[in-house]
């Protein structure tokens, strides 16, 4: 393990369990945060990264294990002696108090000059534009505009981590994606370490560095997007991460630099090794966007399948086919529209071949 | 948010119900009130006169009745009256009563919003059991308590802690304890809804950003119930000004409050309309302030935005 407190060890739990009467919230979970990054957990409703966030903010105590900040144990510490500060997600201003008074509220629990905290909040109004709607009161703002109260009032004490619960949820589909690189902008050029908490894997995919995938109160997985949507090391990460089909069967090629394994369809080639032996049980998990379709045969050795189109969605800016195998298996897949008759011509029961590259699959274990 | 509309001959009826009825059972008898603070004094037979000159027919306003009020007939200065002190006296003991209440109230309605949800009925219902016995009743069973016979004292003399009963029965201890202890549900109702109504989350939004316990309780929680709080004050305020009973029955003889100086005016003196000059002076110290509050402030039930 690396020495604590080190720059890549700057928010550590340590086998960090919260159990509420019987039921595990969080099981076990060892995470390293590194300083300055956005760290996202991503998860399902009930998966644990809430009750994970709410352990960092200090409004709940953990069960057992340790959360290390530079090294120090801060698990016991109330949520008003840590230095984190939280965005919560529907922000939770206070309605009493207009924008100024609530970016100066925690600012004033130092005890600060008032000449410091008129400064700060000024700049914080600054960083996130506001500064006309000082006198306003929250429920005179849109939702991005206390979204970016929120965010001011939590970073205006400079937290050495900043905490953020569904940090776009309370928006619409259209303001969040432009909202989403504000975000990221301003958390950015603030500097602070960042963790946030979501469902949504797109949000995750788009302002983290690095991504937790958590189910039932473990991490499964923690790796760049690329890393988890390229390679998901189980079958829950790559279904939960996008979309993925998913061929089962068993182990019948196993050398260091690739293998196989024969399915039900045939046998599907990968270009990676695997530990394992062979005739273990496995699945391969290849993305639909990384399948070809065409009526052609093409010459490829591997990984060359026939089927049916038994359903074709249009989404604009690519298309979706289900095509079904002789022996029932349906399988996604994706073509992108990029010249506007390029797929048109394979329809509704079209005999197809369909193939991948044996760089496209991945063999999950599980 | 989409407002509900109800069909106008519904509208009329949910709003024009309660409107008569005001009407009818509160505006009527006040102007019947009104009209009798401004005539002559009757007789055993007929307890005041009517309001125009039986001989001339004219109109006959007697300012007198008011006047007496504040300016007494025996040589005193303005505002030296027996009136005058009961008034004050009555509005000091129902802020005394409604700060106690409120002190005491307070912790428990908080209690109750806090408590788990499944447990809120039935702490709930014990505020409000003591409703289902008379008023009166209960009333005396504090006789019961405070006397220098009763429960209390006699608990003291056994125990030693004194050796002599202490009067506590008819003195301004006893009266308060009584309208603190009769008015308390009208403070806790208001405010525990109120206060179940609160986001949590801004509690902790306060702890997080530095805020301790008692910090976040004084600087949001309480800011945010001033609607609750309001309420209840006054549902304590309003109604102890005019209190009758429990003075009567709890409080000592040489602090009479204005109930009682209006209930002697209308029985002993048989001054109707002294008794309704003093009812409406009392409905005005209590409206007026009231008024000009909601106008600067608008709606307490709106004043946490």
């Amino acid at each position: 393990m690396a020495e604590a407190g080190s720059r890549d060890n700057y928010l550590v739990t340590e086998k960090l369990v919260k159990r509420f009467d019987e039921a595990v919230a969080v099981d076990e979970v060892n995470l390293s945060i590194k300083q300055g990054e956005i760290f996202a957990l991503l998860g399902s409703s009930g998966c644990g990264k809430s009750t994970l966030l709410r352990m960092l903010a200090g409004f709940e105590t953990p069960t057992s294990g340790r959360i290390l900040l530079s090294g120090q144990d801060v698990a016991r510490l109330a949520p008003y002696e840590r230095p984190f500060n939280m965005m919560f997600q529907s922000y939770a201003l206070f309605p009493h108090l207009d924008i100024w008074e609530n970016i100066a509220f925690g600012l004033k629990r130092e005890g600060l000059p008032r000449s410091d905290i008129q400064q700060r909040v000024g700049e914080m109004l600054d960083l996130v534009q506001l500064t006309p709607y000082a006198k306003r009161k929250p429920h005179q703002l849109s939702g991005g505009q206390q979204q970016r109260v929120a965010l001011a009032r939590s970073l205006a004490k400079k937290p050495k981590v900043l905490l953020l619960d569904e940090p776009l949820g309370a928006l619409d589909k259209k303001l969040r994606e432009q909202t989403q690189f504000e975000l990221v902008n301003i958390i950015e050029k603030v500097g602070v370490t960042c963790v946030m908490v979501t469902h949504d894997q797109e949000e995750a995919m788009t302002m983290a560095g690095r991504i937790a995938v958590m189910s039932k109160g473990r991490v499964l997985q923690v790796g760049s997007p690329e890393e988890v949507y390229e390679h998901p090391s189980s079958r829950f990460v790559a279904d939960f991460i996008g979309n993925v089909n998913l061929f089962d069967g068993r182990l019948s090629i196993d050398q260091p630099d690739h293998c196989a394994v024969a399915t039900s369809m045939g046998e599907i080639h990968v270009s990676h090794g695997v530990s394992g032996a062979l005739n273990m049980p496995s699945a391969i998990a290849v993305r639909p966007e990384k399948i070809e379709i065409n009526r052609e045969r093409p010459t490829a050795d591997h990984n060359v399948f026939a089927g049916k189109v038994k359903e074709i969605a249009y989404f604009g800016s690519y298309n979706t086919f289900i095509v079904q195998t002789e022996d029932g298996k349906r399988v996604k897949i994706t073509e992108a529209n990029t010249s506007r008759h390029e797929l048109s011509h394979i329809t509704w029961e079209d005999d197809v071949f369909f193939w991948w590259s044996d760089s496209a699959g991945v063999v999950l274990r599980d | 948010m989409a407002k509900l509309k109800l069909t106008l001959p519904g509208r009329r009826f949910v709003i024009g119900v309660p409107s008569v009825w005001l009407v009818v059972f509160f505006m009527l008898p006040f102007l019947i009130l009104l009209y009798i603070s401004f005539v002559d004094m009757g007789n055993d037979i007929s307890p005041f006169k009517p309001i125009w000159d039986s001989e001339t027919g004219l109109l006959k306003l007697k300012y007198e009745n008011y006047y007496s009020i504040f300016q007494s007939s025996d040589g005193g200065g303005l505002f030296q009256t027996i009136y005058i002190e009961a008034y004050v006296r009555s509005i000091w003991y129902a802020l005394c009563t409604a700060v106690l209440c409120l002190v005491m109230g307070y912790p428990f309605s908080y209690f109750i919003a806090r408590s788990a949800p499944s447990l809120r009925p039935a702490l709930l219902m014990m505020v409000m059991l003591p409703f289902w016995t008379s008023f009166l009743l209960r009333v005396y069973a504090w006789k019961g308590i405070l006397a220098d016979q009763g429960v209390l004292n006699q608990t003291l003399l056994a125990l030693g802690l004194i050796t002599e009963p202490i009067q506590m029965l008819y003195t301004d201890v006893s009266m308060l304890v009584g309208m603190t202890y009769v008015y308390l549900p009208f403070m806790v109702l208001p405010l525990y809804a109120n206060l179940v109504k609160m986001d949590i989350r801004l509690l902790e939004a306060a702890y997080d950003l530095g805020a301790s316990p008692f910090k976040a309780f004084w600087l949001v929680t309480v800011p945010l119930s001033k609607a609750g709080i309001i309420a209840g004050f006054m549902l304590v305020f309003i109604p102890c000004v005019g209190e009758f009973v429990i003075p009567s029955l709890l409080g000592g003889p040489e602090n009479i409050m204005i109930g009682r100086v209006v209930w002697d005016e209308m029985f002993t003196s048989n001054n109707w309309p002294r008794a309704s000059a003093l009812a409406v002076v009392m409905i005005g110290l209590i409206v007026v302030p009231l008024a000009v509050y909601y106008h600067f402030t608008g709606d307490p039930a709106e004043a946490r935005h």
